[in-house]
């Protein structure tokens, strides 16, 4: 530990601004793209179920797999 | 089977939205559980056990944000060229799946790597901005990725809107030997590579390891973060088709990414 106590960790020698700044974006920018991801599978997900009971398409043959 | 038929049959495998979905399930969760430990230890080691700098003192901490970041927002986006690639050669539909999956992520990642060298250069080099060579080419590759993402918004026919997504990603790569190389050609802020393949680093290793342990954790959440955007995409696509729907209608309320 590089730190003797809280209040130094937390001040980083003066550069507390500068260091939590960055590391505060990092941060949102992780949480917020893994919550959007979960947020888009749940409503695909939904948007499937709720169409689930309509028609149904054939097998996709192997030519559909290209454009 | 020879090994040219195997790699035949992967090949035309991987084309199939289809067997891509079920092939990479189980690898969303690995990569996702060692994105979390290994970033969590990273950002510990990094904030708290790394000796400081002499010249920078603790700012320099930013270094294990800073890096995977401006790192890996480079390798989404050569991904996304390769991917461009593919669909160009043989056009394969999963591969216009991967660039519109790239795209958000990659965005963000470039976004946080120029604000984050903001942060670290304002008292590091006394300004928050420098028209230096690296950070106006990191500045080009955030452009490249809002460009293409509004061509992708612009564009109605799914045809045209992959080729000319494609089209632009491979032009685009151009801009990442550019980046690499900025700190050589033009002398300027910028420090050069922390990481380099050939050469010992310069720094101690009790400051480069937790480096290492970041830029791995964020290789691994952006695997976890890109690879969840293509399932999505794959079902939002293929949702009118029979093995969509069972593969949903078996799933949970709470059914991971």
């Amino acid at each position: 530990m590089q730190f003797d106590s809280w209040q130094e960790f937390f001040a980083m020698g003066g550069h507390a601004l500068y260091v939590w700044l960055a590391y505060g974006a990092t941060l949102l920018m992780l949480i917020g793209n893994y919550l959007t991801v979960r947020a888009m599978r749940r409503s695909v997900v939904q948007r499937v179920r709720w169409s689930a009971g309509e028609e149904l398409d054939p097998q996709p043959s192997d030519d559909d797999n290209k454009l | 089977m020879s090994l040219g038929a195997t790699l035949r049959q992967f090949w035309h495998k991987l084309g199939s939205p289809r067997w891509f979905y079920q092939m990479s399930r189980p690898w969303v969760g690995v990569l996702g559980f060692a994105a979390l430990v290994l970033l969590g230890v990273g950002v510990v080691w990094g904030l708290a056990f790394a000796p400081e700098d002499y010249q920078q003192g603790n700012s320099f901490r930013i270094m294990y944000v800073h890096v995977p970041a401006a790192m890996v927002a480079q390798s989404v986006y050569m991904g996304m060229g390769v991917a461009g690639l593919v669909l160009f050669v043989w056009r394969m539909k999963l591969a216009d799946v991967a660039i519109a999956a790239c795209l958000p992520f990659g965005m963000a990642l470039t976004a946080l790597a120029l604000f984050s060298g903001g942060v670290w250069g304002r008292p590091t080099w006394g300004t928050w901005w420098e028209w230096d060579g690296r950070t106006v080419s990191t500045l080009v590759l955030l452009f490249l990725y809002v460009g293409i993402f509004a061509l992708r918004e612009a564009i109605l026919d799914s045809h045209l809107r992959a080729r000319a997504s494609a089209l632009v990603a491979m032009v685009g790569t151009i801009n990442i030997p550019i980046i690499k190389y900025s700190v050589d050609w033009w002398h300027t802020l910028h420090q050069p590579a922390s990481f380099t393949l050939t050469d010992k680093p310069t720094m101690p290793v009790e400051m480069w390891a937790p480096l290492l342990v970041m830029v791995l954790g964020m290789y691994c959440f952006a695997g976890h973060n890109v690879m969840s955007r293509m399932r999505i995409e794959i079902l939002r696509r293929e949702s009118a088709t029979r093995w969509v729907r069972d593969e949903v209608v078996g799933e949970g309320k709470h059914h991971a990414v």
